[in-house]
Formats: structure tokens, C-alpha cells, sequence
């Protein structure tokens, strides 16, 4: 089982890549992150040569859209799940799927490093409360998440803390709004 | 705009896992686009796949992987960000994709009684269809099999329970049997999606159920 993150700044990688292309910082959301989506993808029924081939686009993805990413709002491992989570409609299911508007207008944000922070530990914190679930949930969410039970199969009690998470994000969208006005 | 009635867990959790059938990702994916504090819940719901993928025990790549994306990306143009919004029209963006433009893009049918409808290009598991109700009209008195889920885009609607107005969406199952009615003022337009196909308590409308998809 993979450890909590030892700190690295994946938001601040992420934003080289999409202000300088920086090549390096790439490589090393490559390193993290790809070994990870493949594993998504073959816990969600994937084949390893699909999957690798489908994290090689979800990588790809990461850098096209890298103006997308918002570090107040997401923490990179989110935003790289729901990247790869698209990924796996596309390619498994062949349906396609609606996306909620973009809110990408104006300016890039600023690169916040406290936001930032706190988006990442709020996904460092959440993959903690994961660990301690009993091991019956956990499960549960598990196969919801890796596509393994249908839409009415999924019941919403996780046992996890996402209030915290919503609040931070509503502030975080009040703010783009504000900015936006 | 105060938007009331709002998207549930399970169907936000649901869509964050990829697991909604298309014609309700489209719903979905409308009413967030309207509605900042589902957009946030969602993300909350995000979130948990983001833990998954932190916790999710590795599979290494191929030897020339890291080789392989580099090169890939070299000379790859990176999307840039987007003009500031235009004045929105009615359709929020995903809607508008699927209709390929505005509402003066909407292809109706007429289904009688003033009311019209066009079914969306959705997978099958599920359908899709924006519906017209003149104001002051009833839609026709109806229970449901599935699962219904109508959101409003104009105008507004009301049942013997409570009042839709633009973004607010209303999640119907099959203990629900109602009669709404387009309020007066301006016309109502919703994007309604089922996983099944609706009842009708009168005996025409049913015979004519198959013929027009409602």
C-alpha cells in the first residue's frame, strides 16, 4: 500500500508544465501518476495493454489541459482521477459522457501555494480516513469507484469527512465568481 | 437566481465514479453547470477517487514509457484558456452540445396539447429529451417505473408539493405519481431523463406512449 505523500508539490509540477512546459516536472508527475492510473484502470477491468496505453493518454491529457487545473479546487490526484475516470468511459464503455461547464475564463489563477496545500492534504487526509474504514466499507467504495457496481447499487454513506472539502471548494468557486463579476 | 432543489449523494457519487447512464451524466452535468454548491459537493466526491488513485497500489509502466510519453508530448500544443464567458444563453454548455447550439437549434415534435419534445442522442440504458410546456398547461398526469430525474431550464413547473423554478431539478421514483403544471408567465423548457418508460394513467396517452418515446 502506497505511503501518504512525502510532501512534494504536485500542484507546483503541474503548474510548470502548463506556464513554462517544463519537461522535468512532467516527468516526474509522470513517474507518480502513471503507474497509478494504470493500476485504476486494470482494477476497473482493463486489460495491461490497454491500460498502460490509456495512461499514456491520461499523461497526455495532463499536460494539453494543464490550464484546466485549478490547485484551489482540486488536489492533482483528483484531478488526475477524474481524467482517468473519463478515460475509462471512453475506452470501456464507448459512451460519451457530459462534463459540467468549464470555469477557465479570465486570467490564470495565481498559483495560491497555501490553497494548494490544503487541497493536497485534504486528498492526504481523505486516503487516511480510507485506511481506517472498516474493511467492509471501504470495499464498497472501492468497487463503486473502479466501476464495479451500477448507479443504484451506489449508496452515498461513505463514513468519509468530505464536508470539510465541499466548503473549501464553495469558498474557493465564490471567489472565482467574484473575480469573474 | 437561488437554485432549491438540488442533486442527491447518491447520484453525485455516482457520477464522480463514472458509473450514470449517459442520458443522466447529461443531467448531471447541466444542473452542476447551474448550481456552484453541487459543483462543490461533487468535488468532494472527486476527491475520494483522488485518495483512491494516492492509495492504489502500482503497476509499473513499460520499460520506454516515461521515453515514449516525452516524446509525445514534444510539439504537443497545450489548450489554452478560454475567452471570458459569453452572455449565456439558455442551454448551459453540455446541454448545448448535444443539441448543437441554443434553443433556436432544438429539433420539437409536437406530442399534443401545446406540448413538445425532442428526444437527445443518448446510449440506451437511459434516454434523454427536452420537453416545451405552454404556461398554465399540465403535463399529463403520470407515475414512473425507474428513475426520473426533470430539471428546469425555463419558465418554471410546480406539483402538489412544491415549485421548480431554472436549476432546480426534481428526482422522481416510482413512489411519486404527480400532476405538475407549467406555471403562467413564461413558457417551460426542462430536460427531463428516465431509465424507463413513463406511465400514463389515461387510456390514450398510453396507446400512444410507443409512437412518441415519452
Amino acid at each position: 500500500m502506497a505511503k501518504a505523500e512525502d510532501g512534494t508539490d504536485w500542484a507546483g509540477l503541474l503548474i510548470q508544465v502548463r506556464d513554462r512546459q517544463d519537461r522535468a516536472a512532467f516527468a516526474q508527475l509522470f513517474r507518480h501518476f502513471a503507474p497509478r492510473v494504470k493500476a485504476f484502470l486494470m482494477k476497473s477491468g482493463a486489460g495491461a495493454a490497454l491500460a498502460e496505453e490509456c495512461a499514456q493518454d491520461v499523461m497526455a491529457t495532463l499536460w494539453q489541459k494543464a490550464h484546466l487545473f485549478d490547485p484551489a479546487r482540486a488536489s492533482v490526484s483528483t484531478w488526475v482521477y477524474t481524467i482517468a475516470r473519463n478515460k475509462r468511459i471512453d475506452a470501456l464503455r464507448k459512451d460519451r459522457r457530459a462534463e459540467p461547464e468549464e470555469l477557465d475564463w479570465g486570467p490564470e489563477p495565481e498559483p495560491d501555494q497555501a490553497e494548494a496545500m490544503e487541497a493536497q492534504q485534504d486528498t492526504e487526509r481523505l486516503g487516511q480516513a480510507l485506511a481506517q474504514l472498516p474493511e467492509k466499507q471501504r470495499a464498497l467504495i472501492e468497487r463503486a469507484f473502479y466501476g464495479d457496481l451500477s448507479h443504484s447499487e451506489i449508496a452515498a454513506e461513505t463514513g468519509l469527512p468530505l464536508g470539510t472539502i465541499k466548503s473549501r471548494i464553495r469558498l474557493a468557486l465564490e471567489k472565482l465568481r467574484h473575480h469573474m463579476t | 437566481m437561488t437554485i432549491r432543489h438540488h442533486l442527491s449523494d447518491p447520484l453525485l457519487m455516482a457520477y464522480a465514479a463514472g458509473q450514470l447512464p449517459e442520458a443522466f451524466n447529461l443531467v448531471v452535468a447541466t444542473h452542476v453547470s447551474l448550481c456552484d454548491e453541487c459543483r462543490a459537493r461533487l468535488g468532494a466526491f472527486d476527491a475520494v477517487g483522488g485518495a483512491l488513485i494516492e492509495e492504489i497500489e502500482e503497476i509499473s509502466m513499460g520499460e520506454a514509457a516515461l521515453e515514449a510519453a516525452l516524446s509525445r508530448i514534444e510539439g504537443l500544443p497545450q489548450a489554452t484558456r478560454a475567452e471570458p464567458l459569453k452572455p449565456a444563453g439558455i442551454l448551459p454548455a453540455p446541454l448545448a452540445d448535444y443539441v448543437g447550439g441554443d434553443l433556436n437549434a432544438v429539433r420539437w415534435r409536437r406530442i399534443g396539447g401545446g406540448v413538445k419534445q425532442a428526444i437527445l442522442p443518448t446510449g440506451r440504458d437511459a434516454s434523454a429529451r427536452l420537453l416545451y410546456i405552454p404556461a398554465g398547461t399540465a403535463v399529463p398526469d403520470h407515475g414512473h417505473r425507474g428513475m426520473e430525474l426533470t430539471l428546469v431550464l425555463q419558465g418554471a413547473f410546480a406539483d402538489d408539493n412544491d415549485r421548480f423554478n431554472r436549476g432546480d431539478i426534481e428526482i422522481a421514483d416510482e413512489n411519486l405519481e404527480h400532476t405538475p403544471v407549467a406555471l403562467a408567465g413564461e413558457d417551460c423548457i426542462c430536460l427531463a431523463a428516465t431509465d424507463a418508460p413513463l406511465r400514463f394513467r389515461g387510456m390514450l396517452p398510453r396507446l400512444a406512449q410507443p409512437l412518441f418515446r415519452i
